[in-house]
């Protein structure tokens, strides 16, 4: 049960042959992911015809490479974009809730502390729907009202962002109030005893100790917001992030540069996830 | 504290939160009910009632999606529960130091990777002419390529797959808060190691167990990639369906009704599983 | 020692990857007896603790309980309990379940599980406590019931891991005498471990001293103090002046030794008597000194000094002052009287001091 506690050897080898089964299961499929990005064949299946890079840089049909396939650098563009404004809007929204929850006592904190957790129980599909159910109406009203055309609220990129941010600000907050948790209030105090303002106290003392913390929770946003699925199919228009333009394409049948296009996927969130956690680790 | 000026900085904090919360979470589940309460009756007529509600109920392929749908979430909770604790144990218990945190990367890294990516490497492995069929002929155990994709089982593997790392999150958290000398007082009073991870390890692990229970449930029961792409077009996964009804169909209303019957069962799973375990979202969730 | 002793340990040894925490220990434990092995974090305690109770194997030796060898029975089959250092009170049960869990592995039936918590508990003296939780007694109360937890199962030896050192002082002092009167009403074996000398000499019948991976001395409380084997003993337990210094003649038992800074010291050799011209250390207890305020009419030979006060440390009964030689500048503690007098001493005012020879060890400066 523990090293402290003699075990039969029988015991001690199958359970340790059981971790290393689940590990193998774990590393399997993204293994063969990054293997068939290599194949040097138009099907990213048996049998093996060989290697070849040029799923990444070749310019001849049918061998287009990653870096020569427009619709998915296009599809990477946005996905960028995309990310980008969740990140910056649900790290801001983040801080500003951590700062709530943390600093300040009302009536109906509780209240809004659960309401707050909510996103996280919602099925993304759900929350998609219910998104673009609400926006349409909205639009629908106002332009029977104005007889202008409201395309922001049709589905398309702004929805996209929207509904990422819903749930993903539930993420940062989090992440953010946890560290905000951990400091010592008695250090702004300090700085007011030296003569700082408050918000003076608050940039120079405490957003640099949430600087770990808050650039943690703009990789988990971007992370999150890059490989979201459900919630972004309900609400995409004509431009479509990277997992729906794959999906689309993976439903077409697939070629060795869906696997390219994810090897470099994982290449990059094993290095953004690393990152965070060093990022939130760092200083304690 | 209580001077205007913190006054003016408390309503500015909470104005973001409020505005997020009421415009992207209330007011639009509420809409979402609306428009599940309204049957259409003719071009731009409504009328208010629980029609869609009847169509499903009344309809057997409706309500057997659900259920199977709801049945086969919970195979998927079991399944990661028991794969996943022997996991968790080991790595929470019988690791330390570096080892420890590499096994836990290790088990993180796939999370961190698209849920389409993952799903793909499923299919790369168990389509007709995919890896695992072509290995099991060279190995001899069959004759022909045989589809390994395309049913309940392939299924079953990719959720699993998906969803085992947030079992094995909260379980290893509160295993590892589990003091060594709890367990050696429990051998050293006599205890063998059923009883002690009945009697002990289990107790302390509950509020992981049910976290990790409800968060994989709901993961499964909302999932849409993992079913339609491993289980082929008649996956019969609800989430299809209430896809199928908004954009192939065209019929919000219904579309709307079965959203809200896929968010009262979850709601509903997870409220039973608090309330059983006698625990509060805020301490299950937020950790 | 006619009958055979509850516990026995023959050359006891045990290597870690580099260095050897227990080092041939071998001693036993008479029936009924209070045992406390005393040493300073590291020397190896709990590693041989940890063996008695089965959760750590012996590289070499043997380890005998009621005369049966103890090699390769697990843990949970020895007749042995064990007292956690944080006690390892099961949270997730009550504290009837927490006593009763060892029953309950024994398979005893489920109404003679709740006669016999119920009976031990009143024995600790907390009857009717079973349907609380861990987290509402105090910190007395939970070493009581991590004590009946073990009592219960009527173990042939009980194992302590230092379960006092969590506790605040008063509790610390209250529990030390509480845990002698518990072992003397069971009358089972107590083996205790503790860097804290005072709970080792208050409670136990005997100690043994641990340093580095060995037994330096097993004896009485008495026998430590005022015949301690070695001079890690001698600066173990209990408080004492320490001086090095040359061995200038050696008369009879009594050695004669100049410090470094030229004092001429007198003590008896504890063993083996030095060579003139050796390395030796005297130890003398703060206790052992005396005052007075004029040059005392004694003989030579009492190592009189005449000394500067340099602080008085105030503490009821276990006043002290600290005294500086005004040419070699070697400080002493010396316990002030318990009567009051010299308690009016201030920094500064000259005192003499002399001490017996015979209440002096000498020992060899190990190399």
């Amino acid at each position: 049960m523990i090293p402290t506690i003699p075990q039969a050897r029988l015991i001690k080898w199958s359970y340790r042959a059981y971790v290393t089964l689940f590990f193998v299961y774990l590393a399997l499929p993204l293994s063969v992911v990054c293997l068939f990005a290599f194949h040097n064949s138009v099907f990213p299946a048996l049998p093996w015809e060989g290697f070849t890079t040029a799923w990444f840089f070749g310019t001849d049909a049918p061998f287009i490479g990653v870096f020569h396939e427009r619709s998915i650098l296009r599809a990477i563009g946005t996905s960028a974009f995309v990310a980008a404004w969740v990140a910056g809007l649900s790290v801001a929204v983040g801080t500003c809730n951590a700062f709530l929850f943390v600093r300040h006592d009302f009536r109906g904190k509780g209240f809004l502390y659960i309401l707050m957790l909510l996103p996280l129980i919602i099925p993304g599909v759900i929350l998609g729907i219910s998104i673009l159910v609400f926006a349409s109406s909205v639009a629908n009203t106002l332009e029977d009202a104005t007889d202008l055309w409201f395309d922001g609220l049709r589905p398309g990129l702004i929805l996209v962002i929207l509904g990422q941010f819903s749930f993903i600000t539930t993420f940062t907050t989090l992440v953010i109030s946890a560290r905000l948790q951990k400091f010592d209030l008695s250090l702004e105090e300090a700085a007011l005893n030296l003569g700082a303002t408050k918000w003076g106290a608050v940039r120079q003392i405490t957003l640099p100790f949430l600087m770990p913390a808050i650039v943690g929770a703009g990789v988990v946003a971007i992370l999150m917001s890059f490989e979201n699925f459900n919630t972004t199919l309900m609400l995409v228009g004509s431009d479509s992030p990277l997992t729906i333009t794959m999906f689309d394409k993976l439903k077409q049948g697939s070629t060795p540069v869906l696997n390219a296009v994810s090897l470099l996927l994982i290449i990059i969130s094993a290095l953004l996830g690393l990152l965070s956690l060093l990022f939130q680790r760092s200083k304690g | 504290m209580a001077s205007d000026k913190s006054k003016l900085g408390f309503y500015l904090l909470l104005a973001p939160l409020l505005l997020w919360l009421v415009m992207l979470i209330i007011l639009p589940h509420v809409g979402l009910f609306a428009v599940s309460i309204s049957e259409k009756v003719g071009i731009r007529e409504y009328e208010t009632g629980f029609g869609n509600y009847a169509v499903f109920f009344n309809e057997p392929l409706y309500w057997r999606t659900f259920a199977r749908t709801a049945f086969m979430s919970i195979l998927t909770t079991v399944l990661t529960l028991l794969l996943g604790f022997p996991i968790a144990y080991y790595i929470a218990k019988l690791t330390r130091g570096r080892t420890k945190t590499t096994l836990f990367l290790m088990c993180m890294i796939p999370f961190w990777v698209s849920e389409l990516v993952r799903t793909y490497g499923w299919m790369i492995l168990l389509r007709e002419t995919g890896v695992l069929s072509n290995a099991l002929q060279y190995a001899g155990v069959i004759n022909g390529p045989v589809e390994f994709l395309y049913n309940d089982a392939a299924i079953m593997v990719g959720l699993v797959y998906t969803s085992i790392l947030f079992m094995i999150v909260p379980l290893v958290t509160t295993l590892d808060s589990l003091d060594d000398s709890m367990i050696e007082a429990g051998y050293d009073l006599g205890g063998n190691g059923l009883t002690i991870l009945r009697e002990i390890v289990i107790p302390h692990a509950m509020p992981g167990i049910v976290s990790g229970c409800i968060v994989v449930f709901m993961l499964s029961l909302g999932n849409y990639l993992t079913p339609i792409l491993l289980g082929g077009k008649d996956s019969l996964w609800f989430t299809g369906m209430i896809y199928s009804q908004f954009i192939t169909r065209f019929n919000w209303e219904l579309g709307s009704a079965f959203g809200f019957l896929l968010l009262g069962l979850s709601s509903a799973v997870v409220y039973l599983g608090l309330k059983f375990s006698g625990q509060s979202l805020s301490s299950t969730m937020g950790r | 020692m006619t009958a055979t002793a509850d516990l026995e340990c023959k050359m006891l040894t045990k290597d870690f990857k580099n260095f050897r925490a227990v080092d041939h220990v071998s001693f036993d434990v008479p029936q009924g007896s209070f045992f406390s092995i005393l040493g300073p974090s590291g020397c190896g305690k709990t590693t041989l603790l940890r063996m008695i109770a089965g959760f750590q194997f012996p590289t070499s030796g043997d380890l005998l309980i009621k005369g049966k060898s103890m090699i390769g029975v697990g843990p949970n089959k020895r007749p042995v309990s064990m007292v956690f250092q944080h006690l390892a009170l099961f949270p997730m049960m009550n504290i009837g379940e927490n006593v009763g869990f060892g029953l309950r592995q024994r398979g005893v039936p489920k109404s003679e599980i709740a006669a016999r918590v119920a009976r031990v508990l009143a024995r600790v003296g907390l009857p009717g406590i079973e349907e609380r939780r861990v987290d509402q007694l105090s910190g007395g109360q939970k070493q009581r019931v991590a004590i009946a937890r073990c009592m219960v199962l009527e173990p042939d030896v009980l194992l302590l891991d230092e379960p006092l050192g969590a506790l605040d002082l008063k509790l610390r002092e209250h529990m030390k005498i509480e845990l002698k009167a518990l072992q003397a009403e069971f009358n089972t074996t107590f083996v205790y471990i503790t860097h804290d000398q005072s709970e080792a000499l208050v409670m136990s019948d005997n100690i043994a001293v641990m340093n580095k991976g060995r037994f330096d001395q097993i004896g009485t409380a008495k026998e430590l103090y005022f015949e301690p084997a070695n001079a890690f003993v001698a600066g173990f337990v209990g408080d004492a002046n320490r001086y090095e210094g040359k061995v200038t003649a050696v008369n009879g038992s009594v050695v004669s030794v100049v410090t470094d800074g030229g004092i001429s010291l007198h003590a008896r050799a504890a063993s083996e008597r030095p060579e003139v011209g050796t390395l030796t250390q005297i130890f003398v207890r703060p206790e052992a000194i005396q005052l007075s305020l004029t040059k005392p009419d004694v003989a030579d030979g009492l190592n009189t000094s005449e000394r500067i006060v340099d602080s008085v440390l105030f503490n009821g009964a276990n006043s002290l002052a600290i005294l500086r030689n005004v040419t070699s500048g070697e400080t002493m503690n010396v316990a002030l009287p318990q009567t009051g007098a010299f308690l009016g001493l201030q920094k500064g005012d000259t005192v003499f001091a002399h001490w017996n020879p015979d209440q002096a060890r000498s020992f060899p400066v190990e190399p």
